[in-house]
């Protein structure tokens, strides 16, 4: 097992960073020591239906193991100051390209009174909606790490943020582009064709130098959470073509400059949240609108007094051609039912399928998880593809079918 | 100091004070009123604190588990409008981080907002859920947060020791809950003579039964004038489930602001 490299931007911002919170002055604060806490992971994937795409290995039990520690020094004094560092590592024992590190989080917090600045690499999240993630885009997706997408790599970015009386405002410059991770060769859970990451082509001569901007706006409206962001830079989805790499076939990935407008809203009323989240974006053939819209009405204390149980349901329109990165959710339907007990162990169950209005093809899956004891943690998710239709993007996935367990011990 | 109170609440008393159930406002109802009233002033003033908690988890067969958080609370001193509150969990380790920003109503609903650090994702959340249990123990979130003047209306019941073994002396009041989507049809209160310290509550269930029992123990004074109780154990009636909330550590004024509450301030909780 090697740990793929291909992935990750090499280590010399690391040590800038790592030089830069070493010359960070510290005023009028004392430190606290360093906090250490995170996680380490076995994981098993099971695979009931064997491997359809060449090149693939035939694995039916897909074991690997997850590491990912979290260092914190905070100072707090007249000001708010915080350097935290969150580096990954997987090992997967089927997968070379899955094995991969990343460095999550290394980065430095100001906090003055009403702005803050962050500088480094960071992961931040924007949206309202369960079933996809669309105006979230800052953080390119670790899509080797898991199919839903919900994975992602550390951004190098400076962000500045000022909270005023109408809301919080954002500013992000991100000066390097991180390139979205694919399974190997050898991977499951893969297009018919591997992606090969090392043959990237980007639209602008800068490469993954590409200097990337956005700007949000968030804002609390009464029992309205509206939020408004730009992004101008590299697209963080690729457009794969097909090639021929050292006479085998390939998908090669393609990052055009993009400029995308995101909208997410949600109220918050009563038992309901109703959500929305819409995009425009240009750059990727013609420009097009997405929206993904929805809700979670909630029945509390109904599962034995004190459980509850949510209703989830968001419909998914994507205009985009072909010219465009392919998406799942073109015309969609996500149905989802969620348990959560509010017991001890914290036990919570999501069960959900996403259909394609259009030729029916279903996605299906299942997430539960729940503490043992008070530092073990397990989950258990299983993933199956229904319906599958040939002209559909996930098709070359119909018989990638699978559990997966995850064993947690947290310090 | 006892006998100014007294004179305080009687005052009060004689002018009615009750604008929630003014028609039905009888003796028993401005007494109760007029001593939750002064628990409620001697209970102004204290601004802001910070809290390090620790809740003992006990179920039916004895087994324990720990959550330990830290609770900042910025007292509002609109007295129509609730406090501000940011809790942030250490211990369990995998909910380490992940905080909850309340901005407490009277009436109206809360506002929640729930911060998941492994996602990075700031939820809001229906604050309609308040019964529910808090964190997987036998306290639900109105138990600490609906220590609000104007969330009940009052009825004193009688006077009697605060326990069987006490010295002290108690005033009982019945308190229904005048927010929405309570858990409880009526609470019994028990309030010390001396200081207007709350001793014990009993929660009664929606069908009227009683659901659960909180004892408050070890109160200290903090800046000359303001109680807190360090121990807080909640026993339910029903189901045999205990929890045991510690504070550890309670430094009042730290000159936090509205700037400390905010969904910004979620993300570096840690």
């Amino acid at each position: 097992m090697t740990v793929d490299s291909s992935s990750g931007w090499g280590g010399v911002p690391a040590l800038l960073l790592f030089a830069l919170t070493a010359l960070i002055p510290v005023q009028g604060a004392s430190a606290q020591e360093i906090e250490i806490s995170g996680f380490a992971a076995g994981e098993a994937r099971l695979f009931p239906e064997a491997a359809k795409q060449a090149g693939q290995k035939d694995q039916r039990l897909n074991p690997s193991l997850i590491l990912q520690p979290e260092l914190a020094l905070t100072w707090e004094g007249d000001a708010f100051q915080r350097v935290v560092f969150i580096p990954f590592l997987r090992l997967d024992a089927q997968d070379g390209t899955r094995s991969h590190g990343d460095i999550r989080e290394l980065n430095y917090l100001y906090a003055g009174d009403g702005w803050d600045i962050r500088i480094g690499i960071d992961k931040v999240f924007w949206g309202v909606a369960e079933s996809r993630h669309l105006v979230d885009i800052i953080n390119q997706t670790d899509l080797v790490e898991d199919p839903d997408g919900e994975d992602k790599l550390g951004q190098p970015m400076v962000n500045l943020g000022l909270q005023t009386a109408l809301g919080d405002f954002n500013a992000f410059f991100m000066p390097f582009f991180r390139k979205r991770t694919f399974p190997g060769r050898a991977g499951r859970l893969r297009a018919a064709l591997p992606v090969s990451t090392g043959t990237t082509r980007y639209e602008s001569d800068a490469e993954q130098w590409h200097p990337d901007f956005a700007l949000r706006f968030s804002g609390v409206f009464g029992e309205w959470d509206v939020g408004l962001s730009q992004f101008y830079g590299t697209g963080r989805e690729p457009t794969l073509s097909p090639a021929l790499e050292g006479g085998r076939a390939v998908l090669v990935p393609r990052y055009q400059i993009i400029a995308q407008t995101g909208l997410d809203v949600q109220a918050t009323i009563d038992n309901w949240l109703l959500k929305l989240e819409a995009i425009r974006r240009s750059g990727q053939g013609d420009p097009f609108f997405a929206v993904t819209t929805g809700f979670e009405y909630s029945f509390y204390g109904v599962i034995a007094d004190t459980g509850d149980l949510g209703l989830v349901g968001e419909y998914h329109y994507d205009g985009r051609d072909s010219k465009a990165p392919a998406s799942l959710y073109d015309k969609d339907i996500f149905i989802g039912l969620r348990f959560t007990l509010n017991d001890e162990a914290d036990s919570s169950l999501l069960i959900g399928s996403l259909s394609d209005l259009g030729n029916g093809a279903s996605l299906l899956s299942l997430e539960a998880e729940r503490r043992l004891g008070d530092v073990w943690k397990i989950e258990i998710d299983a993933t199956a593809f229904a319906f599958a239709d040939p002209d559909d993007p996930a098709y070359a996935l119909r018989g990638d079918h699978y559990l997966q367990i995850r064993l947690s011990r947290y310090f | 100091m006892r006998t100014l109170s007294f004179a305080l609440f009687l005052g009060l008393s004689m002018t009615g004070l009750s604008p929630l159930s003014p028609a039905l406002a009888g003796e028993a109802e401005d007494k109760g009123r007029a001593i939750a009233e002064e628990w409620d002033r001697r209970d102004q003033g204290f601004g802001d604190t910070v809290s390090v908690m620790k809740m003992v988890l006990e179920n039916a067969h004895g087994q324990t588990s720990e959550r330990r958080m830290r609770f900042k609370t910025l007292e509002n001193p609109d007295p129509k409008d609730g406090d501000r509150s940011l809790i942030i969990f250490d211990k369990p380790r995998d909910i380490k981080g992940t905080a909850l920003l309340t901005f407490s109503h009277i009436l109206e609903p809360d506002d929640q907002w729930l911060y998941l650090p492994a996602v990075k994702r700031i939820k809001r959340i229906s604050s309609k859920n308040k019964s529910g249990p808090f964190v997987g123990s036998e306290f639900a979130y109105e138990d600490f947060s609906a220590q609000e003047l104007e969330k009940y209306s009052y009825k004193f019941l009688r006077e009697e020791p605060c326990a069987a073994d006490s010295k002290d002396v108690c005033f009982v009041l019945e308190q229904k809950p005048l927010y929405e989507n309570s858990g409880y049809t009526r609470l019994i209160a028990w309030y010390d003579k001396d200081e207007y310290r709350q001793r014990r509550i009993e929660y009664y269930d929606r069908k009227g039964s009683l659901l659960k029992t909180l004892t408050f123990s070890d109160y200290r004074k903090y800046l000359g004038q303001y109680w807190r109780p360090h121990d807080m154990y909640m026993v339910n009636a029903q189901n045999g489930k205990k929890t045991r909330l510690i504070f550890e550590k309670i430094t009042f004024r730290n000159g936090l602001s509205e700037r400390d509450f905010n969904r910004n301030t979620l993300k570096r909780a840690r």
